[in-house]
């Protein structure tokens, strides 16, 4: 290796990490003021994109020019802008007050439903965009080729660093927005109108995700998949950088650049986990990262979980034990599509069971449960079909081990942090085992998968094999049942309400935590191998992120107040799925849509409105309750 | 009291945080250039009332009528705007910003052509701040602190202005240059609501007082006359 190679490898190392401070500043100002992570970020990113290849090519044919160019790259900066703006107007604004489980998953919705709207107006293709002109050159650097539209982007990190700074600090606007970053109520009461500052703030962090996009197609093309990739990144180097924290921001991206540029040459496959490992190692020694700052006011991560909790009377024992009974004879009377979609629906249930000790009881907000799910699901998939190719009735137990010990690994750093710190970290441990699934391609077969995880002979047949999900599901559910009722369960949310009292009253809070998490991910593991044997193959969207989301989902369809909640919510959710699927081609745009419409309308899931409903007909009349503005 | 010279008035106010009520129809009112002290133990419902007054927490119940209008359930920035300044017992100042900076977030031209506060009159009242303008607000006392977020709050130029306990955890020296600052206030014409523990500085600086316990008013009289009823004082303030 020469010097000079290094010094091209760190060079583009500059330019991708200039191209990431763009859009991460964007990230960064909006969570700040708004204290919302806009997971539509990406989605704007990708607008960006797709804006400037619509848009550049058509003022280059007027006049073929770099000021063209740049003047499209604008213009579809501030296209994008609006576009955040109407997402402010419409949505934010009405769940600022929301937990922030909520905000983000109203802000997938939004994902969801970008990511349908750009396949039906610019198609499944990628889309090239045209090279800058004037910037289509090489430059020459020790000897060594560089682009010279590389060169410009390491410049524009830097200009776009002071532009903000001096916006920040040279203008009523910047002032205030600052003010707002810290203390937003007050800023309110001293009469400025936080909804028009709100907005102004989602125009710019808008237009910084635009500008983002539409400067990179002269060097990738437009396509459906950025905006996943790219909120990832962004995520993590707000995450490190500090959320709210534009020179944090910067740095964090100067280092993730370097680490890519170079990791890239020892570790080439495993760049993306470096990065996470950064990320983690950061938030254990700096856990609101390098230059950020605990918010003023508090604000709920998740909304309040479970609250009381009633034993079962003898009318519930006898609906659930009817109900177990109704299930246990599907196979006997239900048709083979049933059955598959009963298998399906028992094997959610207990994933997003075991969410919900996480999060109902534990108060630990996990943005990436699909982790678990899909380390038992592939531990199970592997041993069946590589080189050990253990049977069945070995692979399956050992689901939960695997999934068990990589939820104590990850829950041993998680459980250090609270809040939106809290659930960004779960989301990037789920990130990891993602990629290490999708880029261990000799192992884990990649994008593909694996296939051939069959169950042996007398389980073949989907009637047998319903039993073999059936009797385990059963048996962690009641098993995860019974520690919420134990002591255990109390402590975790003993914890869950008040960390500091509970500490105060001798309770090891992260030790409880740890093991809850351990549990849980354990639970989650088994449900994974489950499912691993009955779609008879293993992939890499068994770990992403939409499966994320989906268990989140039906914790929330069923409602998080309850304990049996999750398992509403997975029968109604999984059923509907499966239904609806097959039946439009915009399935992600439903679901965003409903997401949305149940963040802002049953906030409280099917139960707990179902509870909602009896508690107002039992008083009538009671005080008024403050809506959220 | 004549109805006229009423800038703010309170009816029957209810507050609740979620489920607990704290407010059980608060009864007040505050004229044109007076300062009127809320005075009770703690958890009486002193600063829920400013809040409530202000918007910040949402009244259940009852009205708040300001310059003749009812802003009951307005959003605070909207009831800041209309003239109603509102100083936090937590002082809440902007600790990233300069002191400077401070000030100019609550920035706002006078309604009908009165002289505007401007950083310069301020600090004829707090010259403290003239040295440390642009210092960060984070490396400021206690009672600096105290000193800038009032400022803060005249800089928006209010016709009344809300006080949460403006003495509180202050050295008595400072606590003397409150009381100045409130008695300035009162000069220019600005009307003051605040709440007050102490009996000391509510009589240095007030014309009237509210007594409030468990979420109403139990007492409302001259400040002198107050000082005259041992009774009441034991009952609602002494601890």
């Amino acid at each position: 290796m020469d010097l000079s190679f290094l010094a091209t490898q760190a060079l583009s190392g500059l330019a991708s990490a200039s191209s990431l401070f763009v859009i991460a500043s964007g990230l960064s100002i909006v969570f700040g003021v708004t204290r919302i992570v806009n997971f539509a970020h990406g989605s704007l990113y990708m607008l960006g994109a797709y804006a400037a290849v619509t848009i550049v090519p058509r003022l280059l044919d007027v006049s073929y020019s770099p000021w063209m160019f740049f003047l499209g790259v604008l213009a579809s900066a501030v296209a994008v802008g609006l576009v955040g703006v109407t997402i402010e107007v419409v949505l934010l604004r009405r769940i600022y007050r929301a937990p922030e489980l909520f905000q983000l998953l109203a802000t997938f919705g939004v994902v969801l439903i970008v990511q349908d709207v750009v396949l039906k107006v610019w198609g499944p293709v990628d889309i090239p965009g045209p090279r800058a002109p004037g910037l289509r050159h090489g430059v020459e650097i020790l000897g060594e080729r560089f682009p010279a539209y590389e060169v410009f982007l390491i410049v524009v990190g830097p200009m776009v660093l002071a532009l903000l700074w001096l916006l920040m600090h040279r203008t009523r606007f910047g002032v205030l927005v600052r003010a707002a970053t810290q203390d937003r109520e007050m800023v309110g009461a001293l009469g400025v109108n936080q909804a028009l500052l709100f907005t102004a703030t989602l125009f710019l962090g808008a237009f910084l995700a635009g500008l983002g996009g539409a400067l990179q197609i002269p060097r990738v093309p437009a396509s459906a998949q950025m905006d996943t990739a790219v909120i990832t990144e962004a995520f993590v180097v707000t995450v490190i950088g500090g959320m709210g924290s534009v020179p944090g921001a910067f740095l964090a991206s100067l280092i993730i650049g370097q680490l890519q540029a170079f990791g890239i040459l020892v570790f080439p496959k495993v760049t993306l986990v470096l990065v996470f490992l950064l990320m983690a190692a950061v938030l254990v020694v700096k856990p609101y990262g390098l230059l950020g700052r605990p918010a003023a006011a508090g604000h709920a991560v998740a909304p309040e979980g479970i609250l009381s909790l009633a034993h079962f009377g003898r009318t519930e024992s006898l609906l659930a034990a009817l109900a177990v009974a109704a299930l246990l004879a599907v196979p006997l009377i239900g048709d083979a599509y049933t059955t598959k979609v009963a298998i399906e629906v028992m094997v959610f249930a207990l994933a997003a069971f075991s969410l919900q000790f996480l999060m109902g009881v534990g108060g630990l907000v996990s943005f990436g449960h699909a982790a678990y799910f899909g380390i038992g699901a592939y531990a199970a998939g592997l041993l069946a079909t590589g080189p050990l190719k253990l049977p069945m009735e070995a692979a399956i137990p050992l689901a939960p081990v695997f999934a068990g010990a990589g939820a104590a690994l990850f829950g041993f750093f998680v459980v250090r942090l609270s809040g939106i710190y809290l659930a960004m970290l779960t989301l990037a441990f789920a990130q990891i085992v993602h990629a290490v699934c999708f880029q261990w391609v000799e192992v884990t077969g990649g994008d593909n998968g694996v296939v051939g995880v069959w169950p042996p002979a007398w389980a073949g047949n989907r009637e047998a094999y319903f039993y073999v999900v059936a009797l385990p599901t059963l048996a962690a559910i009641l098993f995860l049942r019974r520690a919420i009722y134990a002591p255990f369960g109390y402590t975790l949310r003993a914890a869950r309400d008040s960390a500091t009292r509970a500490d105060a009253i001798g309770i090891d809070v992260r030790s409880h935590r740890w093991l809850g998490f351990t549990l849980a991910g354990a639970a989650a593991g088994l449900a994974g191998g489950l499912y691993a044997f009955s779609k008879g193959s293993i992939d890499p969207t068994m770990v992403s992120i939409p499966m994320s989301v989906d268990f989140l989902v039906m914790v929330l369809v069923g409602g998080i107040r309850t304990v049996a909640g999750p398992l509403v919510g997975a029968a109604s959710f999984h059923a509907l799925k499966d239904f609806f699927m097959p039946l439009t081609d915009f399935w992600r745009l439903f679901l965003g849509a409903s997401i949305i419409a149940m963040v802002l309308l049953f906030p409280r899931g099917v139960v707990g409105a179902a509870e909602g409903l009896r508690g107002r007909m039992r008083r009538r009349r009671g005080p008024a309750v403050a809506r959220p503005a | 009291m004549s109805g006229g010279d009423i800038v703010l008035e309170a009816e029957g106010l209810r507050a609740a945080y979620g489920q607990a009520q704290i407010l059980f129809g608060v009864d007040l009112a505050l004229r044109r250039g007076e300062v009127v002290a809320l005075m009770g133990r703690n958890g009486a419902g002193k600063t829920t009332t400013l809040k409530a007054i202000m918007g910040l927490v949402p009244a259940t119940g009852g009205r708040v009528i300001f310059e003749g209008r009812d802003v009951t359930r307005w959003e605070p920035f909207r009831i800041a705007r209309l003239g109603l300044g509102y100083v936090p017992e937590e002082r809440r100042i902007f600790t990233d910003l300069t002191v400077f900076e401070n000030l100019g977030v609550g920035r706002r031209s006078p309604a009908g052509g009165r002289a505007p506060w401007t950083p310069e009159r301020l600090f004829s009242i707090f010259p403290n701040l003239a040295e440390m303008k642009n210092r960060r607000a984070s490396a400021m006392s206690g009672g600096e602190q105290q000193m800038l977020t009032i400022a803060r709050t005249l800089m928006g130029n209010p016709r009344a202005v809300l006080l949460d306990e403006p003495s509180e955890g202050l050295a008595p020296v400072i606590v003397e240059q409150m009381a100045d600052a409130v008695l300035r206030m009162k000069r220019e014409g600005i009307a003051v609501l605040l709440s007050e523990q102490n009996l000391n500085f509510a009589s240095a600086v007030s014309d009237r007082v509210y007594v409030i316990e468990k979420g109403s008013v139990r007492y409302e009289g001259k400040t002198e006359a107050l000082e005259a009823e041992r009774e009441v004082r034991e009952a609602y303030l002494t601890v």
